[in-house]
């Protein structure tokens, strides 16, 4: 379970979390969503550790992920899918898949690692022919999906997705969605995905959490979201330029 | 502007200035605690070890055969001003070996691997890759910094001591094909004239000038702002700082192997 108690974080005057609580449960897809530029990003690098917040505690199983001795187990703990895929450019596909299989205390035989990132790429959906190319030979679509399968290569316990969806055609995005339930499923694993998509919302969620200003505005099931009388949820879910939510123009 | 607003001014710039030495030496610090201690990546060592050194050698030989020339026939020039033509030889050993092969290997070094590992890891660093390598168990610094730092000790002296051998015979083909040397005596007066203090000078610098080059091309490229814009300013920056810095240092190291 993952639990963020009273999170704050700001860049320079830019206070971007503002005191923000939410807990996710073990096994449940937890979606976070609100406009550009609200910390959504912010709070999953903070769960990580790649960002520190300047207060508040960010607990994993009960633990202060800030006071976790070893790093290196607690971050193989997790797997997560980057926004622009943040494949490595110097690698082939199947390493960058098998990055965490091919150092460090998950290590195993080149051989093993190799067939491990094609039996995951096979399950994103893509050939073994794609595993000996390179990051830039790949199409968006394909990359996302990489992505993913490096994400899950190590079987983790805990998925991040950053705008799992962005920059995919509807279809591509469709496909995504999908690939993401079932692996969440199948996997038993904990997820936590930040998104403006709608649809992947409804394709992903367990529970749904709206960000903003600084602080969850909203969190329940997501079959409680189209009718939770949260005027901020409302209007973001619905797209509407009216509302309280301020739309620059 | 006041007097104390200008002190103020002054102040405030001398210690930005000193906290940026400050964070590069703890940079390079961090480093150096990065090689010394595992686990260490072995392909990436390889890499680095291709593009920081075999592959710079064309342009290093380049740089060097032309300098050593025209350093001859400078040489030769001048040295006719009071009759002392005859000591194109040891000047060229000697210039090439103390300065000119040190320094401007160092310089090509800058501009070739600084820009290119800055440019690098800046782009790594505004595509997220810098993050992925952090949820993925590895230490961006051990994993990017350490490889490549200890490619540029180990290459670049090997780089300056070509570099040297490349610009004396630089130096002869224009003295024996144009200026009339003799070329045995040209070759033995070469060899005669260099000490072991010239030739240890030399390689100590290159490893200095290749630390630098690699340190600050890495320090750029983790520190670098968001953007296209962030990955030109830490690529210009990292080339700006670490050719001034190999020039001070050069400086330094000339003072302390040569001062009477």
């Amino acid at each position: 379970m993952i639990r963020m108690e009273n999170v704050h974080k700001a860049f320079g005057d830019n206070r971007v979390l503002q005191g923000m609580n939410l807990e996710v449960p073990r096994g449940t897809s937890m979606v976070i969503i609100g406009g550009s530029g609200t910390g959504k990003s912010v709070a999953l690098k903070c769960v990580l550790g790649l960002i520190k917040p300047d207060s508040g505690t960010i607990y994993v199983d009960g633990k202060d992920a800030a006071g976790t001795s070893d790093r290196d187990a607690f971050l193989a703990r997790f797997g997560m899918l980057f926004q622009g895929g943040a494949l490595f450019d110097s690698l082939p596909v199947w390493q960058n898949v098998a990055f965490r299989l091919l150092r460090g205390s998950l290590k195993r035989p080149v051989d093993e690692a190799r067939a491990i990132a094609i039996e995951k790429l096979r399950r994103v959906g893509l050939k073994p022919e794609v595993a000996d190319r390179f990051p830039a030979e790949l199409s968006g679509g394909m990359q996302k999906r990489v992505g993913l399968a490096r994400a899950i290569a190590a079987e983790p316990e805990i998925i991040f997705f950053d705008e799992p969806t962005t920059g995919l055609d509807p279809i591509m995005a469709g496909v995504i969605n999908e690939l993401i339930r079932e692996i969440v499923t199948e996997m038993g694993a904990t997820a936590m995905t930040i998104t403006h998509d709608m649809t992947s919302v409804r394709a992903i969620a367990d529970n749904v959490a709206m960000l903003h200003g600084g602080v969850i505005q909203w969190t329940g099931p997501v079959s409680e979201m189209d009718h939770s009388g949260d005027p901020y949820l409302d209007q973001f879910i619905h797209g509407r330029a009216e509302g309280p939510i301020e739309a620059v123009r | 502007m006041n007097p104390i607003g200008l002190l103020a001014r002054l102040g405030r710039l001398a210690l930005a200035v000193m906290a940026s030495f400050g964070r590069v030496a703890l940079f390079a610090l961090q480093t150096a605690s990065h090689i010394l201690r595992p686990p260490y990546y072995p392909r990436e060592l390889g890499v680095a070890l291709l593009n920081i050194g075999w592959l710079s050698l064309p342009v290093v030989g380049l740089t060097a055969i032309f300098t050593g020339g025209a350093l001859a026939l400078q040489i030769y020039a001048g040295g006719a001003r009071f009759n002392a033509e005859a000591v194109v030889p040891q000047i060229v050993a000697i210039g090439m070996v103390r300065e000119l092969g040190p320094v401007l290997v160092g310089l090509m070094i800058a501009a070739r691997v600084t820009s290119s590992i800055a440019a690098e890891i800046a782009t790594m660093k505004v595509t997220e890759q810098i993050d992925a390598l952090v949820t993925l168990s590895t230490h961006p610094m051990k994993y990017l910094t350490a490889p490549r730092v200890l490619a540029a000790l180990i290459t670049v002296p090997l780089l300056v001591g070509i570099g040297d051998i490349i610009g004396i015979m630089g130096g002869y083909t224009v003295a024996t094909q144009n200026l009339g040397f003799n070329a045995a005596a040209y070759l033995k007066n070469t060899v005669d004239f260099l000490e072991t203090r010239d030739v240890v000078s030399s390689l100590v610098k290159g490893a200095v000038f290749g630390v630098i080059a690699a340190v600050m091309g890495c320090y750029y490229g983790m520190n670098s702002g968001r953007g296209a814009q962030g990955v030109g300013r830490a690529t210009k920056g990292s080339v700006e700082a670490a050719a001034v810095l190999i020039l001070a240092a050069n400086f330094v190291l000339t003072g302390v192997f040569f001062s009477i």
